[in-house]
């Protein structure tokens, strides 16, 4: 008897971290999010594919933040419910990691070292963890920086840090709010280039927002707009991803589409 | 060692030496311009009855007397310091319940505890050790308080949605973050520490610097008095010293800012335009923007040196 349990414990343990977990489902349903004291998004209804990148475009204050820090874990719905995969939320998990506008690696550490803390609450042993950092960190060009602390590299070089940190504790959503919001014009395509090949093969679902009507497009396979308080609408992105297409027909409608319904 | 640091190191002993000098001229010629100097010690009474001091074992015993106070109460004040700063800065219910005594006993000057610490404890040892505590225990909290509370959100919301729990946020993002401001609590603590040990050994003391101090003033020992403040001056120095450079070693991570008062960079001197063919004119100019670039950076790091031995 004991012993057909003893067998049977590996067969139902969870597989280990290196193999790529699939990513999650999220479900809004009829969800009203923001602190109790100022609601800012009401009547919530939305699908993220598990797989998928999600962008979510909007104007400042209209939510998306909310929505993001909701899906993270760190705000509760008001009312409604937010669910991963059928179950409801219950608090931030290292499931869905969240990717900051503003510098959140931790400056007392070097860029590995921050790499390194998902794995860290994850258990992971030193040496293990040291290797995987050290390999996602080559995976965002980081390689050489890898010794270096957080203010001795460019503003870019943090961002992907940032990137590097998240994907790192290999979680099955990647919450992204407007990462490359402060970055320039060129850095920032770059970054776009390398969120997707980086994200090639992780297998997790993404939610990306931004303000950036351009940014959305090339990144989202969905495009979620938020106005007024409410998701206004989701739109399907024609594919394949190429920044140069900017004069196909559906693309250009689309985009004429998305302004408007902004109010632009 | 760079010409610059040895010249500032020089202009600092030649300041000591100026102040001494005055001292023994003014003690030396018996002065008695309003300040009576005629009553004072000359420089040489101090350093001759310092000798004999130090030649003596009470000095000796005095001296890791106060050490010891000094050094019980500080680790207290500092380990508890920052453990009751961090709950209160946290912790909605530790602060109403801790908050409201500790902000009464805090303005009372550690000091106008003697009657307590010897009502409270059996030896007066305990008790000199209870107010030094209590002098460095309020700075410490007070700024680990600070410290905490204006912890940028975003390090503890990463770690959160890293999977981290409350262990992990207090090792990994409170204590680390909050470090550079319990290191100003830290240098602020030793310094009063000093203050109350050696006020609290002359009032109940065996033994101890300023319980040696004072007994020589009861005595009419004026060169001994002057040699206990010399030994309390040089403790207090090298005791809050330890407290800054362990500081500086602990928080290195912090970005320094480029500017630094009196370490302006020097203009490079640019060699005078030669009148040669133009491309070794243009080589020239290459050679001396490397130069100056070269200069900038040497200055940079003599700014560096600067800063760190400024307190050595």
């Amino acid at each position: 008897m004991s012993t057909s349990s003893e067998t049977s414990v590996p067969a139902t343990a969870p597989p280990p971290a290196a193999v790529a977990a699939p990513g999650a489902g999220l479900r809004f349903r009829g969800a009203v999010l923001g602190r109790p004291d100022a609601p800012v998004l009401h009547d919530v209804a939305l699908d993220v594919r598990p797989g998928e990148i999600l962008t979510v475009v909007g104007p400042s204050g209209c939510g998306k933040s909310t929505l993001l820090r909701t899906l993270a874990g760190l705000l509760a719905p008001l009312a409604g419910s937010v669910e991963q995969d059928g179950r409801p939320l219950t608090g931030p998990s290292a499931d869905r990691a969240l990717v900051f506008q503003e510098d959140a690696l931790l400056p007392w550490r070097t860029l590995r070292g921050n790499v390194e803390l998902p794995l860290a609450i994850q258990g992971v042993s030193r040496s293990a963890r040291r290797e995987q950092a050290g390999s996602w960190l080559a995976r965002v060009g980081l390689g050489a920086q890898a010794k270096q602390l957080p203010h001795r590299v460019s503003g870019g070089q943090r961002q992907r840090a940032q990137l590097a940190r998240a994907l790192a504790g290999a979680p099955r959503a990647v919450l992204m709010d407007e990462p490359f919001g402060a970055l320039d014009a060129q850095t920032r395509s770059g970054m776009q280039d390398l969120l997707v090949e980086v994200l090639r093969g992780t297998g997790a679902t993404v939610v990306f927002v931004t303000h950036d009507v351009d940014e959305a497009l090339f990144l989202g396979d969905r495009v979620a707009l938020l106005a007024a308080g409410r998701v206004a609408s989701v739109r399907e992105v024609p594919r394949p991803r190429d920044r140069g297409a900017l004069d196909d027909p559906a693309r250009v409608a689309l985009r004429r589409a998305v302004l408007s319904s902004l109010g632009t | 060692m760079t010409h610059r640091a040895l010249r500032r190191y020089a202009l600092r002993l030649a300041s000591l030496v100026t102040a001494l000098g005055l001292w023994q001229l003014l003690t030396g010629l018996d002065v008695d311009i309003w300040l009576r100097f005629s009553q004072f010690p000359t420089v040489t009474d101090v350093a001759h009855a310092f000798a004999s001091r130090l030649t003596g074992s009470d000095y000796w015993t005095d001296l890791t007397d106060s050490l010891t106070r000094i050094l019980s109460g500080f680790l207290l004040a500092a380990v508890l310091g920052v453990a009751a700063g961090v709950l209160v800065a946290r912790s909605p219910l530790a602060e109403d319940l801790l908050g409201p005594v500790l902000e009464v006993v805090r303005p009372i000057p550690a000091i106008a505890l003697v009657p307590v610490a010897i009502l409270l404890f059996p030896s007066n040892e305990q008790g000199i050790v209870f107010i030094t505590f209590t002098a460095a225990f309020f700075p410490v909290l007070v700024s680990t308080r600070h410290a905490v509370r204006a912890l940028t959100p975003v390090w503890e919301e990463g770690v959160r949605t890293m999977g981290g729990g409350r262990w992990r946020i207090l090792g990994s993002v409170v204590l680390p973050g909050a470090l550079p401001g319990i290191f100003g609590g830290l240098s602020v603590g030793i310094g009063v520490s000093w203050i109350c040990v050696i006020s609290a050994e002359m009032i109940s003391g065996q033994y101890g610097v300023g319980y040696r101090t004072w007994q020589d003033y009861t005595v009419v020992d004026y060169p001994g008095v002057f040699v206990g403040m010399v030994t309390i001056g040089v403790l207090g120095w090298v005791t809050s010293t330890a407290v800054e450079l362990l500081g500086r070693r602990l928080t290195r991570w912090l970005p320094r800012t480029s500017y630094v008062p009196g370490g302006r960079p020097r203009t490079a001197v640019l060699p005078a335009p030669v009148p040669a063919p133009v491309p070794v004119v243009v080589k020239a100019q290459g050679e001396s923007q490397d130069q100056s670039d070269a200069q900038q950076q040497g200055s940079g790091e003599t700014d560096q040196e600067a800063r760190d031995e400024h307190l050595v």
